[in-house]
C-alpha cells in the first residue's frame, strides 16, 4: 500500500476502502457494569441484532478488533488494563465510550475510586450518553461512527501524527 | 487468579477490587431520597430489589409505613427485578458452557420483563421507583394484562430451558458432581440465596424473616431446595425460582388492594436518630442494609451486605483439584455480578 503511505490515494480507492471499513467493523466489548448488559442486549439479542449494520462483536482479543465498546464504569484499578487493551489493538482503532460513568464518572463523580471518565486514559471518538444508555443509543453511536468512517480522509489518518494522550 | 498444574487447579482466589465504586462512602454524602439512585447500580440485573431494604431500613427508622397497596406494587416489582436477574443467568449459563442458543432466547424473552418495568416505573434497567413511605406513581393503564402475558412468556422460556438445556446429556455432564458444596461449607462461608437452598438448606427470607413493607403472604408459593450442592442442583434450583416467581407475581396482580400509594412523609426527610438492618431476599441472596443515622439529612454511615461477596468467597474451597473446564462451570452456575461482589 505505497499509495495509501505517500498520501495520494486516489478518490474511488479511498472510497471503496472506506466503504469496506466502514461495515466490517470488528467490535471488542469490554463490559465492565451496567451498561455491559445493555451492550449485550444490542449486540446478542435478537431485538437489537448488532450484526444488521455491518458490525461484527465477536473477536477473540483486541488484537482483532477496530472498535472496543468501554461500556461502564472505569476503576482506577482497572484504568491500567484499559490503555493496555487500546495499545493492543491495530491501527485504525476506534473507541466507543458507552454511557456515563464511562463518559465522565456518571454517579460517582465524587467518588474515591473511580476514573472519571475513560478519555483521561485512551481517546473516544463517539460518546454515548445515558445511565446506562438504551440499547438503540448505542447502535446510534455506532450509526454515528460509521459515517465518520465513511467520510474520513484514510491517507490523513495513517501519514498524520497519532493521537497522544499524555 | 488461578494456578495450574496441567490441566487442574491448585488454587484459585477472585480478585476483588476491579469494581469498587465506593458506595459505602458515596452514601454518607447523599440525602436519603438520592441513595436509591446509587444503590440501584449495586446488582445491576435486579435494580429495584436493591432500593428495597434501604427504603424498609429508612421506614424502619422513621417508624412509617407504605399503605397496602405500594407494598403490593413494591412487591411485584420486587419479583420482576428478580425475573429480568435470574432469566439473564439461565441465559448466560448456557452461553458459558457452550449452548448460545439459550443465551439469544433468555435475551429475547428478557426484554418483555424489562419493557414492563419500564412502563410503570419509566426506567427499564434502574427504576429509581421507590419511595421512602411508598412508591412514586401508581401503575398506568392495562399493565396488568400486560405483565400477565409477559410472565406466560417468561413461563414458556423455563420449559424451553428445560427441554434444551436441563434435559441435555452434554449440560449434565458437565454440571452434575461438579462443584459440590456441603450445607455446612455454605453456611460457614456465609453463602445465601439459591446458592444456599441447592445445598438443601431450606432458608428464604421472603418466607422466613419478611420485613414489614413487603406482602409475600399475600400469595401461595413454596421455597424450592435440592440436596445435591452441585452446579446442577443450582440451575435447577434457580429455575424452580423463576418459575415460582411469575406465580406470586400473577397471584399479587390478582390482590392489588385500591388505596393510596404514598403514606404521609415530611417534604424533607430527616430520619430521626438510630440503627436499622433490614435484609431482603434478592435474586442473587441475602441483601442488607445497616444504616445509622444521626438525625440528619444524610446517612451516617451505611453498610451494605452483599450476596455475591460472600457466594464467591467460596470459591477457593469449592475450586482445588477441578480441572479447568469445571472452573468456568463453577463460576456460571454460583452466578456472581461484579457491582454486587466489590460495590
Amino acid at each position: 500500500m505505497g499509495l495509501v503511505e505517500s498520501g495520494k490515494m486516489p478518490k474511488p480507492l479511498t472510497t471503496l476502502l472506506s466503504l469496506s471499513r466502514k461495515y466490517s467493523l470488528w467490535v471488542y466489548q469490554w463490559g465492565l457494569a451496567c451498561c455491559a448488559i445493555e451492550m449485550g442486549s444490542a449486540f446478542a439479542s435478537p431485538r437489537y441484532d448488532v450484526m444488521r449494520l455491518g458490525v461484527i462483536p465477536f473477536p477473540a482479543s483486541p488484537r482483532q478488533a477496530d472498535l472496543v465498546v468501554i461500556s461502564g464504569t472505569v476503576t482506577d484499578k482497572m484504568a491500567p488494563a484499559v490503555k493496555r487493551l487500546y495499545d493492543q489493538m491495530p491501527d485504525p482503532k476506534y473507541v466507543i465510550s458507552m454511557g456515563s460513568c464511562a463518559n465522565c464518572g456518571g454517579p460517582y463523580w465524587d467518588s474515591y475510586s473511580v476514573t472519571k471518565g475513560v478519555d483521561q486514559i485512551i481517546p473516544v471518538d463517539v460518546y454515548v450518553p445515558g445511565c446506562p444508555p438504551r440499547p438503540e443509543a448505542l447502535l446510534e453511536g455506532i450509526i454515528l461512527l460509521q459515517e465518520r468512517i465513511g467520510t474520513e480522509d484514510m491517507s490523513k489518518r495513517w501519514r498524520g501524527e497519532p493521537i497522544v494522550v499524555s | 487468579m488461578a494456578k495450574l498444574d496441567g490441566e487442574q487447579v491448585v488454587r484459585c482466589e477472585p480478585i476483588p477490587g476491579y469494581m469498587h465504586r465506593g458506595y459505602e462512602k458515596l452514601c454518607e454524602v447523599r440525602t436519603y431520597p438520592q441513595v436509591t439512585t446509587l444503590v440501584n447500580r449495586i446488582d445491576w440485573l435486579g435494580s429495584f430489589a436493591n432500593e428495597v431494604p434501604f427504603i424498609l431500613a429508612a421506614e424502619k427508622l422513621m417508624d412509617v409505613e407504605a399503605p397496602p397497596r405500594a407494598q403490593v406494587i413494591r412487591t411485584i416489582l420486587f419479583e420482576l427485578s428478580r425475573l429480568g436477574n435470574i432469566s439473564l443467568f439461565l441465559g448466560d449459563l448456557g452461553i458459558q458452557l457452550g449452548g448460545l442458543t439459550i443465551g439469544f432466547y433468555a435475551f429475547r424473552d428478557r426484554e418483555f420483563v424489562l419493557n414492563q418495568i419500564e412502563s410503570a416505573t419509566g426506567g427499564r434497567f434502574h427504576p429509581n421507583f421507590d419511595r421512602i413511605g411508598g412508591i412514586k406513581d401508581d401503575l398506568p393503564k392495562g399493565w396488568i394484562a400486560e405483565t400477565k402475558r409477559a410472565m406466560d412468556r417468561i413461563r414458556r422460556l423455563c420449559d424451553e430451558f428445560e427441554e434444551l438445556v436441563l434435559g441435555n446429556e452434554i449440560f449434565a455432564a458437565r454440571t452434575r458432581g461438579v462443584g459440590v458444596i456441603p450445607s455446612d461449607v455454605a453456611l460457614s462461608y456465609g453463602m445465601s440465596g439459591a446458592n444456599l437452598r441447592a445445598t438443601g438448606v431450606d432458608w428464604d427470607l421472603r418466607r422466613d424473616a419478611c420485613p414489614p413493607g413487603l406482602s409475600y403472604d399475600l400469595a401461595d408459593w413454596k421455597v424450592w431446595t435440592h440436596p445435591d450442592g452441585d452446579s446442577y442442583a443450582r440451575t435447577w434450583v434457580r429455575l424452580q425460582e423463576v418459575r415460582e416467581s411469575t406465580h406470586i407475581v400473577d397471584q399479587l396482580l390478582d390482590s392489588i388492594p385500591s388505596g393510596p400509594i404514598m403514606a404521609k412523609v415530611p417534604r424533607i426527610i430527616k430520619v430521626p436518630a438510630g440503627e436499622a438492618y433490614v435484609a431482603t431476599e434478592n435474586p442473587l441472596g441475602e441483601m442488607g442494609y445497616y444504616v445509622v443515622s444521626k438525625g440528619d439529612l444524610v446517612p451516617f454511615r451505611v453498610k451494605i451486605r452483599s450476596a455475591s461477596f460472600n457466594n464467591i468467597s467460596v470459591v477457593p474451597w469449592v475450586s482445588r483439584g477441578v480441572i479447568i473446564p469445571d472452573l468456568i462451570t463453577i463460576m456460571a452456575s454460583l452466578y456472581f455480578i461484579l457491582g454486587d461482589i466489590d460495590r
